[in-house]
C-alpha cells in the first residue's frame, strides 16, 4: 500500500480521535498528545501500529489528537485516514477488519 | 448477533454514526433497537470515516441487548455497496434502506448481501432487511415493498422526505400524514411485518409528543422512531398494556395451557372460542408488561 | 505506616508533623477543649478605613496565617486585592488558610509561593493552575486538605490558628455588622466565614457597600470585627454562581438522576418529614426534580434540605414542599436571594453544619445525602481530589461529612472519556468506603454489601439493576481498558484529613 496523499480522519469531540497520515522513512513515528497519554498513551500507540501496519503501510508519519477515544474508535479513525492517505477510500481494504 | 424477526421493537433510536460519544452511551437508555445512521446524520465527506466507525462499534460496543440496526446510504449514492459490504461482515442485525420505493430496490438489496454474506463467510439470512418509506411512490407500493423477501423485519414511514415529496410539511396535526400512516400499517399487517412511525424531533414539546405517540399506537403501530433518549421512557409508557389488559392476557394464557393440558387444539375461555389474534395479542401484552416491569417473574400485576 | 484504607503513610511526616493514622468513621465521645481569640479591646463606632495597607502593616508580621473565604467563588476581587498587597510588601512564610481555593486566586496564590511569602497551605480543595502547580511539587509543604465540617473543628480546636482573616461582605456597617444578603454581590449564606469571624485574632471585613447603623440582619457582628475597609468593588456578582441554573439536558445525567430518584423513593427513609442534601452539579439538580414530582405524586414533604443550596432546592421551599433549608453556601443567585425573604432558609455556619466535634452537627440528622466522585473503587472509597492522571483538581467540600447521612448516595458516570470512574483502586481515598452505601451509574447500581437491609429494600424495584461493584468495576474496564499505573516521586505533596484530623491518605508528587 503506498500513501499519496495526506490523510485525516477524526474529529477534536469528546471520546473521538484526530489522526492525520503522511508518509514517512523511518517506521511508524508517531507523535501523540491526549489527556490520558500517561495511562493509556502506549496502548493507543499500538492500535494505531497495529492497524496501519494490517493495512500495509509501514513508513508512516502519524500525528494524533486524542480526547478519551476507546481502542474501537481509534482503530475506525487510524483505518479511515490511512484509507483517505491510500486514496482507497472508494473501494477499502475490507480484509483487513 | 442474529436477526430475530419478532421481537419488543417499541423505540428505534436514531444514532448518528459518526459520533463516538453518542454511539458508546447509545445501550445505556433501554431502546428495543438502536439504528446507526450512515445516511442524512452524516456529512458527505464522512461517509467512509463513519462506516469504518460503525463497524467496529458492531464489533466491540455493549449495546445493552438491544437490536442493532443500520441505516445505510440510498441505492442512488456512490456509498450503497460499500456500506452493504461493510455491514454485512460487521454482522449487523438489521439493515434499513431508506427512500424504498419498489419491491425490486429491496431484492437488489437482499441480493447484495447474499453476495457479501457468501465473501465474507457470514451466515446467509442472518440479516434482515427493513424499508424506509419516504415517498408517495414508496407508500403506494407499500404492499409489494412489504412481501417482497422473507428477510422483511418492517417497515418504517419518514415523514420529512415523503411530506416534502407531498408538496407540504409536517403540521402538528399530522393530517398530512394520515394516509401514509394507515397505508404503510395496513401493508405490514398483511405482509406480517412491523410498522414504524417517523420521529418528533421537537424536544420542547412534551404534550405534542405524547399525542402522536398515543395516536399512532391507537392506529396499532409497533413502534416509533427517536431522536433523543428521553423520549424512550415516554413511548413506553404509552405503550404499556393496562391493567385490565394484562389480566385478561393472563386469562388467555391459562386457557392455552389448559387446552395444552387437555390435548384440545381448540383454546376456550368464558365457553368461547379463542381466536390466533387474541393469542398473539396476549403474548405481545405480556412481554411488553414484563419489559416494563409491570409483572413480575411469576406474572403478577405490580404496575401503579 | 499504614492506616484503615490501607494507605500507606510516610512515617517521616507523620513523626515530624505529630500526625496521626485514620482509624475509624466512629467519632465516638471525646471530650476536647476549645481555643478563644485574642481580643483588642475597642469601642470605636466606626471602624471604617481608607487604606488596606496600612491595616495588613499594623497586624501582619512573618510567619502568620491569613485566611478568606471562598463564598465569591470566581467572582471573588478580595482575595487577590489582600494578596497582591501582601506580597507588595514582602511578607514571608505566611500560612494561608481560605475555607477554599477558587480558580479566580489560582495566579496570584502561585505568585505568592513562588515568592516565598506563602509556605503552608490548608484549604478544602484546589484545581487547575494551583493544582497542577502544588501536584508537580510546586510548595515544599504539603498542603493539607480539610473538609468544611473538619476545618471549623480545626479552627475550635487551635489547629488552624488564625492571625488575620481578610473576609469579604456585600454589605457592612461601619461597626462591622455584615451579611451575605444585601448589595451588589450578594452570596447568600456566610456560613464558612462565620467561622472565621468567630475564631481569628483579628477580623478585617472588606466591602463595597456600608450602610447605616445597625446593619440587619447581622451574620458577623460587630463584636468580632477590628476593621472595616472600603473598596470599589468587592466582587463580580455575574461570576459569583450561575445566574439562572439551567436543568441538564444530557442523556446520561438526566438517566442517572432519575435512578437516583428511583433509589430515594424505595428506601426505607422516604417518608414524611426526611431531609436531604444534594450537591450543585448537572445530576444533582435534575435529582431535585424528579424528587419534586415523587414528594407531590406520594404527598410527602421534606423537614429540610442541607447543603450547599441551589434555586431548585428553594423552589421545592416555596412550594411548601421542604419546611426548612439549613443553609451554609448558596451556588446561585436564586438561592441567595431567597436567603434574604424567606425565615425559613437559615443559615449555619460551618460547624451547626458539620463538625465532628461539637454537641451535633446538622449532618448527623441528614437521612439522605447524594454526592459526586471522580473515582470510586471496589471497597467504595471515594475519591474527589486527584484526577485518573494524579493531579490535584478537586475539594473535599462537604463530602466527608455529608456522607454521614443515613443514606449516602454517589453519582457516577461509569467512564468519563476513557478514565473509568469505577476502579480496583482509587488514585486518593478522601471519603472512605464505610459511609458509601450505593453508588449509582448509567449502567446500574451497586450498594454497600455492609447494608443488607437496602439490598433488600431495591432488589424488588423494577426496572433498578442491581450490580456487585467489582461487576461494575469490570464493567468499565472492558470499555477503556486497564491504565498503566501511575508514577509518583517520593515527595508528599498534600495531606488529606479525615474529619477528625487523622490522616486518611497523601498525594505525592507526579513524575512527568
Amino acid at each position: 500500500m503506498e500513501i499519496k496523499t495526506t490523510g485525516v480522519a477524526g474529529t477534536l469531540e469528546s471520546s473521538d480521535i484526530q489522526i492525520m497520515i503522511s508518509k514517512g522513512t523511518d517506521g511508524i513515528q508517531i507523535d501523540l498528545d491526549s489527556e490520558v497519554a500517561k495511562a493509556y498513551g502506549d496502548q493507543i500507540k499500538k492500535v494505531i501500529t497495529d492497524t496501519l501496519k494490517k493495512y500495509g503501510l509501514d513508513n508512516v508519519k502519524v500525528k494524533a489528537t486524542d480526547k478519551g477515544a476507546l481502542d474501537c474508535v481509534i482503530e475506525a479513525r487510524t483505518l479511515a485516514a490511512a484509507q483517505r492517505a491510500t486514496e482507497t477510500s472508494d473501494k477499502p481494504e475490507l480484509g483487513v477488519l | 448477533m442474529t436477526y430475530v424477526k419478532n421481537r419488543l421493537r417499541r423505540t428505534m433510536m436514531f444514532v448518528p454514526g459518526n459520533n463516538p460519544a453518542m454511539i458508546k452511551d447509545a445501550g445505556i437508555y433501554g431502546a428495543d433497537s438502536i439504528m446507526l445512521d450512515l445516511e442524512d446524520a452524516v456529512s458527505i465527506t464522512e461517509k467512509d470515516a463513519a462506516r469504518m466507525l460503525v463497524y467496529n462499534a458492531i464489533k466491540t460496543v455493549d449495546f445493552g441487548g438491544a437490536e442493532i440496526v443500520v441505516r445505510i446510504n440510498g441505492q442512488d449514492t456512490p456509498f450503497y455497496d460499500e456500506d452493504v459490504k461493510t455491514m454485512v461482515k460487521a454482522g449487523v442485525d438489521v439493515i434499513r434502506l431508506p427512500k424504498t420505493e419498489s419491491a425490486a430496490m429491496i431484492q437488489k438489496l437482499v441480493k447484495d448481501m447474499e453476495k457479501a454474506e457468501e465473501e465474507y463467510g457470514v451466515k446467509k439470512d442472518s440479516i434482515g432487511v427493513m424499508a424506509a418509506i419516504e415517498s408517495a411512490k414508496g407508500v403506494l407500493n407499500a404492499p409489494e415493498i412489504a412481501t417482497s423477501t422473507p428477510l422483511m423485519m418492517g417497515l418504517a414511514v419518514s415523514g420529512e422526505d415523503y411530506t416534502a415529496d407531498m408538496h407540504t410539511h409536517r403540521y402538528p396535526d399530522g393530517r398530512e400524514l394520515e394516509f401514509a400512516r394507515n397505508m404503510v400499517l395496513q401493508a405490514a399487517r398483511a405482509a406480517d411485518v412491523y410498522a414504524f412511525d417517523t420521529v418528533f424531533s421537537n424536544m420542547n414539546d412534551t404534550d405534542g409528543f405524547y399525542r402522536e405517540t398515543k395516536y399512532i399506537y391507537e392506529l396499532g403501530y409497533d413502534g416509533k422512531s427517536l431522536v433523543n433518549p428521553r423520549q424512550i421512557p415516554m413511548v413506553n409508557k404509552v405503550f404499556n398494556p393496562s391493567k385490565d389488559e394484562i389480566e385478561n392476557a393472563k386469562a388467555v394464557e391459562n386457557a392455552i395451557r389448559e387446552a395444552k393440558a387437555k390435548g384440545s387444539g381448540v383454546i376456550s375461555m368464558n365457553g368461547k372460542m379463542v381466536d390466533k389474534p387474541v393469542v398473539a395479542k396476549a403474548t405481545r401484552v405480556l412481554e411488553t408488561a414484563k419489559a416494563s416491569n409491570l409483572i413480575d417473574e411469576e406474572g403478577n400485576y405490580i404496575g401503579e | 505506616m499504614e492506616n484503615k484504607v490501607k494507605r500507606e503513610l510516610p512515617d517521616d511526616l507523620m513523626s515530624k508533623m505529630n500526625l496521626k493514622p485514620f482509624e475509624s468513621t466512629d467519632i465516638g465521645h471525646p471530650e476536647v477543649q476549645r481555643v478563644a481569640p485574642k481580643v483588642r479591646v475597642t469601642s470605636d463606632e466606626n471602624k471604617v478605613v481608607d487604606s488596606l495597607e496600612d491595616v495588613i502593616k499594623e497586624n501582619l508580621r512573618d510567619g502568620m496565617t491569613i485566611s478568606f473565604h471562598h463564598h465569591f467563588r470566581n467572582g471573588d476581587y478580595a482575595f487577590n486585592k489582600v494578596m497582591d498587597l501582601i506580597i507588595k510588601m514582602g511578607y514571608k512564610d505566611l500560612t494561608l488558610a481560605p475555607s477554599s481555593l477558587t480558580g479566580v486566586m489560582n495566579d496570584k496564590v502561585i505568585e505568592a509561593i513562588k515568592k516565598g511569602v506563602i509556605t503552608h497551605i490548608t484549604s478544602s480543595g484546589m484545581r487547575g493552575s494551583l493544582g497542577d502547580f502544588v501536584s508537580h511539587g510546586g510548595l515544599k509543604n504539603p498542603v493539607i486538605f480539610r473538609s468544611h465540617g473538619n476545618r471549623a473543628r480545626s479552627i475550635e480546636e487551635g489547629e488552624i490558628k488564625i492571625d488575620v482573616a481578610f473576609l469579604g461582605v456585600p454589605v457592612s456597617d461601619p461597626a462591622g455588622n455584615a451579611n451575605g444578603q444585601d448589595g451588589d454581590a450578594i452570596f447568600g449564606s456566610l456560613g464558612y466565614a462565620l467561622m472565621d469571624a468567630q475564631y481569628a485574632n483579628k477580623v478585617v471585613l472588606l466591602t463595597d457597600n456600608i450602610v447605616d447603623y445597625p446593619n440587619t440582619p447581622a451574620s458577623i457582628k460587630q463584636d468580632q470585627v477590628d476593621y472595616v475597609v472600603k473598596v470599589d468593588k468587592i466582587g463580580d456578582p455575574d461570576k459569583i454562581g450561575s445566574g439562572a441554573t439551567r436543568f441538564t439536558k444530557d442523556p446520561k445525567e438526566l438517566k442517572i438522576a432519575q435512578m437516583v430518584n428511583q433509589v430515594i423513593v424505595n428506601s426505607p427513609y422516604y417518608k414524611q418529614g426526611f431531609s436531604f442534601q444534594t450537591g450543585s452539579g448537572g445530576a444533582a439538580l435534575a435529582v431535585t426534580r424528579y424528587l419534586r414530582q415523587s414528594m407531590i405524586d406520594d404527598g410527602i414533604t421534606a423537614s429540610f434540605a442541607l447543603g450547599g443550596i441551589t434555586k431548585p432546592t428553594t423552589d421545592l421551599l416555596d412550594e411548601s414542599l421542604v419546611k426548612k433549608i439549613m443553609d451554609v453556601q448558596d451556588f446561585d443567585k436564586g438561592a441567595a436571594a431567597s436567603m434574604a425573604k424567606n425565615k425559613d432558609q437559615q443559615e449555619i455556619d460551618a460547624s451547626w453544619y458539620a463538625d465532628p466535634h461539637n454537641k451535633g452537627a446538622v449532618v448527623n440528622n441528614l437521612d439522605v445525602s447524594i454526592l459526586s466522585a471522580l473515582q470510586i473503587d471496589t471497597n467504595f472509597n471515594v475519591n474527589v481530589m486527584t484526577g485518573s492522571d494524579g493531579i490535584i483538581r478537586g475539594a473535599i467540600g462537604g463530602h466527608q461529612d455529608a456522607a454521614n447521612a443515613k443514606m449516602t448516595i454517589i453519582t457516577a458516570p461509569l467512564v468519563r472519556g476513557r478514565n473509568a470512574t469505577i476502579v480496583p483502586n482509587v488514585e486518593t481515598v478522601v471519603t472512605p468506603g464505610d459511609l458509601i452505601d450505593v453508588v449509582v451509574t448509567e449502567r446500574g447500581i451497586a450498594i454497600n454489601p455492609k447494608r443488607q437491609d437496602l439490598i433488600k429494600a431495591f432488589s424488588k424495584v423494577p426496572g433498578l439493576k442491581i450490580l456487585d461493584i467489582k461487576d461494575l468495576q469490570k464493567l468499565a474496564q472492558e470499555q477503556v481498558g486497564t491504565p498503566k499505573p501511575l508514577e509518583y516521586t517520593d515527595k508528599t505533596v498534600a495531606l488529606i484529613e479525615y474529619r477528625d484530623g487523622t490522616i486518611i491518605d497523601t498525594i505525592k508528587q507526579v513524575k512527568d
